[in-house]
């Protein structure tokens, strides 16, 4: 009889089904990092003086910045900042420009995004229609309903297309939450940032459909520096889903993101990531390097959800942070992290309390197998004004076999003492005797793990979109594959 | 008579210590057969050892199943071709529902059976003739399982997926243990009530109260590894007034 270090191996190794290339003409800027490459993407998107600028004030900031190295991220590669591609974009037919290029269409057909408006995400049939935004290296190349979402007044497009079209919401907003200084990553974001989505829901308007932006590296050699920003005006309200995959490639890939919300007054926005980044190979051998900053500002009343599902890249480098600046607003962290193999995550939030009676609640799940380590890192800060606010937080952590490791970083600063902060913190095995209690009732060992770690995470799974947690549980399902323990 | 176990001359270890030292045991198509001996006997090991249990080494000895070498198979193989142990001690899955474990149950079995698995709404309907026939509440389908469930709870827990099941053998390892009055009397009710022809089991206590309510054919008595000693009820009637001493071992 196979025991359950025997098990692991075998429930963890799976294909990766998003690995595949799509073989397209695409145009490159020169390998490296200077002044000129920063020009040149500015130039190649027709970006206005200002933004050129704010780039250029970014980049020479960078330059005199250090990569953070507090995470607890053995694996975290030197990066060598002058190998990288920072602009590769499909080539348009000169021909047809407005359409989307055949080959473009099938990559996202086999991924199952719709970028046309017929159909839904990935294989569900939907209960209602998902507007999306597809980001291809580094350019948007569709988002659909638009014309649906205009009429209510609701902004969706891509990045590029907002400095064009809205610049005045850009300049206002841009950098608003994420300071161009305010981490190695993000000055490196803000000074060459591609795409990504931007989205504005006016004052009063609830957002008919869920809006997603769906994240595809493609070229080889390249990092993907998306820009996404998100305003919620006074009132309104939206549901916002983000997925990502890449081709799967012996070399590490960079993706650097920010990521900015900004909720208005008595505003709710909840915005929810499945991310499954190529985590590299069974030797640890490729997979995207995830160095992204999140942050939302809530005003007065303001309500912002965050929902993770982190399944993959090689490293994740993640904190979704909530300013809960306004009186009575309120955030909540919720976040599955698996790591499998060689994978390494750092992943966690920082809920920040300025405003009276603020509240938040922080719960995370790790899930950690094969060789690799998981930690949850968090802060929680009660600021001077924070009168009677609060924070609740719970860290479980789950393991699937011994050779993996799982860590918890709570840090909380607490400047009011009429504020209160809880932590739980938990630490679990799949036991050989939950193993053996479902093999008995005749369920094999991958499909045990798979109901067991389902089960771990069902808090956070059952606050997705619909489409979204059957897709995010059958990615902790399969990326288990091979690892029973 | 159709034999459906047939145990010859086991012997099994734990931890390099070895526990049971030869069982010899028929059971034919119908039967029911309870196992009684002091702690530390074997039972609990019999029982482990037939379900498949990791960490149990056999190291003579051979166990026929419906036919079929039986410490060959996995242990969901051993489920799927009818074996059902009801565990002494049920194990906790948070966050697993009943409903989501027992469509997992179902489903992998009628899988590796090669039969289409339940849609739905048959899966719902199963569930719900299964617990009104169980007088289970509503509810219950939707609690984790076994997370936070008394004692009672959890054993009438296992009789409720042994009732979805629908198994040929089954081994209920001390179902009695930890049970009040009531308790015992809901889940021996519950046992009666799956009862056919050609179903088979073995009920391993320590008491003769579940023996009572639910009738074996025949009475073996486990002591040190070994089956010391057979008979009908009149060996558990023995035991309770003399104790496990008086039987010869």
């Amino acid at each position: 009889m196979k025991n359950v270090q025997d098990i692991i191996p075998a429930v963890t190794q799976h294909e990766y089904r998003e690995g595949f290339v799509t073989d397209i003409q695409q145009e490159f800027v020169p390998k490296g990092l200077n002044e000129e490459i920063i020009r040149t993407i500015s130039s190649l998107k027709g970006e206005p003086q200002w933004l050129l600028d704010f780039r250029l004030d970014a980049f020479s900031r960078w330059k005199k910045m250090t990569p953070p190295s507090w995470g607890h991220l053995s694996r975290l590669p030197k990066i060598d900042f002058q190998d990288i591609i920072y602009y590769a974009a499909p080539k348009k037919d000169s021909d047809r420009p407005k359409e989307i290029d055949p080959a473009l269409q099938e990559t996202f057909d086999k991924l199952g995004i719709p970028v046309g408006e017929r159909e839904v995400l990935a294989g569900v049939k939907p209960r209602e229609s998902v507007a999306v935004d597809a980001v291809f290296d580094s350019v948007s190349v569709s988002t659909t309903f638009r014309k649906t979402l205009a009429e209510k007044g609701i902004i969706f497009c891509s990045f590029s297309e907002a400095v064009r079209e809205h610049p005045e919401l850009v300049r206002k907003y841009l950098a608003s939450v994420v300071p161009v200084g305010d981490n190695f990553y993000a000055a490196l974001n803000s000074a060459v940032f591609s795409d990504g989505s931007f989205c504005y829901i006016p004052k009063g308007v609830k957002c008919p459909m869920d809006l997603s932006s769906y994240f595809r590296i493609n070229a080889s050699g390249t990092g993907q520096f998306e820009r996404t920003l998100i305003i919620a005006d006074e009132g309104s309200s939206v549901s916002y889903m983000e997925g990502c995959t890449a081709p799967m490639r012996d070399e590490n890939q960079l993706h650097a993101a920010v990521v900015e919300i900004i909720v208005e007054k008595d505003a709710d926005v909840r915005y929810s990531t499945v991310q499954n980044w190529y985590p590299g190979d069974a030797q640890g051998r490729g997979g995207i390097l995830n160095l992204v900053t999140k942050r939302g500002l809530c005003k007065e009343g303001a309500h912002l959800s965050w929902t993770q599902v982190e399944t993959g890249s090689a490293i994740t480098w993640k904190y979704p942070s909530t300013v809960l600046q306004g009186d009575g607003s309120t955030s909540e962290f919720y976040s599955v992290a698996l790591t499998n193999n060689w994978q390494q995550a750092d992943t966690g939030t920082k809920m920040i309390h300025l405003g009276r009676n603020t509240r938040s609640r922080i719960v995370s799940k790790g899930i950690s197998a094969g060789h690799s380590e998981n930690s949850y890192r968090g802060l929680v800060r009660m600021g001077k004004g924070a009168f009677g606010a609060r924070n609740f937080s719970r860290c479980d952590s789950l393991l699937i076999g011994s050779t993996c490791g799982a860590h918890t970083f709570p840090v909380i600063q607490n400047f009011n003492n009429t504020s209160l902060v809880e932590h739980e913190a938990t630490t679990s095995r799949i036991s050989e005797d939950q193993l053996f209690y479902c093999n008995q009732r005749g369920i094999g060992p991958e499909d045990a793990v798979g109901l067991i770690v389902n089960g771990y995470a069902r808090e956070v799974l059952q606050r997705l979109p619909m489409e979204f947690a059957v897709e995010a549980q059958k990615l902790l399902a399969v990326n288990l594959e091979g690892s029973v323990g | 008579m159709e034999t459906i176990l047939q145990i010859t001359g086991l012997h099994a270890s734990s931890g390099g210590k070895e526990i049971l030292k030869g069982v010899d045991l028929t059971i034919n198509k119908g039967e029911v057969h309870a196992i009684m001996g002091p702690n530390g006997a074997g039972k609990s090991t019999l029982s482990a050892v037939l379900a498949g249990r990791p960490d149990y080494e056999v190291t003579a000895g051979s166990v026929t199943f419906m036919g079929r070498n039986l410490l060959e198979m996995t242990p969901e193989e051993r489920a799927w071709a009818g074996l059902f142990l009801s565990f002494q001690y049920p194990v906790e899955i948070p966050g697993v529902s009943i409903t989501n474990f027992m469509k997992g149950a179902v489903n992998s079995k009628r899988k590796a059976l090669g039969q289409d698995e339940l849609t739905p709404a048959q899966f719902l309907k199963l569930l719900k003739d299964k617990m009104s026939m169980l007088k289970m509440k509503g509810e219950f389908a939707k609690r984790e399982v076994n997370v936070g469930f008394s004692g009672g709870e959890k054993k009438r827990n296992e009789i409720f997926q042994m009732a979805m099941l629908d198994p040929s053998f089954c081994i209920l390892d001390e179902t009695d243990s930890g049970l009040d009055v009531d308790a015992l009397k809901i889940v021996a009710d519950g046992v009666n009530s799956l009862r056919t022809p050609d179903k088979s089991a073995i009920v391993i206590t320590h008491y003769r109260r579940l023996l009572d309510l639910l009738r074996p054919d025949r009475v073996h008595i486990l002591k040190d590894g070994r089956i010391v000693r057979s008979g009908g009820m009149e060996l558990a009637e023995q035991i309770e007034t003399k104790g496990f001493d008086s039987v010869d071992g």
